[in-house]
């Protein structure tokens, strides 16, 4: 989506924010301007990108103002080039296509393999890919801010990351975060 | 299906496709324009409907067709 359709998608929100929120009972006094969604991304597994990614743009559609931290292993997520991987070790809820025990589960390749079958698996049952959910989030207007600490803690430079990234601090998030209807750790 | 503007083909896609591709097309309609889409998705049933009561894109008629799901919504500008 471009920058205008975006803009016109915000303004179009300042209408319907009147309308009670679906389960905003209890929550924030009713505020001005567009409902927002503040989540943290802290996985790097290809199976734990996708919650922040698809509940970031939909919220967007839904005429929410998004934000998105990513700290620790999350920040893969913002590579330019995504080589994530999927592993069943310490994820004993992962369904398995035949019981293997953990001892081969752990033998070299096997990552390589669960995530080519992960990857097979998804597409074959349309899971959008996630290069491209991520570049619809950034057409849609969410905001993905670095974790600055992270960075420097693993020497990482951001010219690894797509553009339109910003970096900042854990008060950056807060920033974002103190007004917003709905705050996700993922 | 009654009359619409616009038709979205979103079948073989899978959440949140479906609604993502509807906002997309909504936002370059006009006011009072339908759009008519078409999804394979069973969750996106209720995803129209919510979506519906957020947006204020009113959702005109849904229905089941041949294993596929019909939408109309109706534009809100």
């Amino acid at each position: 989506m471009t920058e205008q359709s975006n803009s016109a998608a915000q303004g179009q929100s300042t209408s319907t924010v009147q309308q009670p929120a679906q389960g905003a009972q209890g929550g924030p006094a009713p505020q001005e301007g567009p409902k927002k969604l503040a989540i943290i991304a802290s996985k790097g597994s290809l199976d734990w990108a996708y919650p922040p990614f698809i509940l970031a743009s939909t919220a967007a559609s839904l005429d929410y103002e998004v934000e998105i931290f990513f700290t620790f292993y999350g920040l893969q997520l913002l590579d330019r080039d995504l080589d994530l991987q999927v592993s069943s070790l310490g994820n004993p809820g992962m369904p398995m296509p035949m019981p293997m025990p953990v001892m081969g589960q752990a033998l070299p390749g096997m990552q390589a393999m669960m995530t080519k079958m992960m990857k097979r698996k998804m597409s074959a049952k349309g899971v959008v890919d996630l290069a491209e959910l991520r570049q619809t989030c950034v057409d849609i207007g969410v905001k993905l801010v670095a974790c600055q600490m992270t960075l420097d803690l693993f020497d990482m430079d951001s010219s690894r990351f797509i553009d339109g990234v910003e970096l900042g601090g854990a008060a950056t998030f807060f920033g974002f975060a103190e007004d917003a209807n709905i705050s996700l750790f993922i | 299906m009654a009359e619409y503007n616009q038709e979205l083909d979103a079948t073989g896609l899978n959440c949140p496709l479906p609604i993502l591709k509807a906002k997309k097309t909504l936002a370059s309609m006009s006011s009072g324009e339908v759009l008519y889409v078409t999804a394979t998705d069973p969750g996106s049933v209720k995803d129209f409907e919510s979506f519906s009561q957020q947006t204020g894109h009113e959702l005109l008629e849904q229905k089941e067709e041949d294993g596929k799901y019909h939408f109309r919504l109706k534009c809100a500008g």
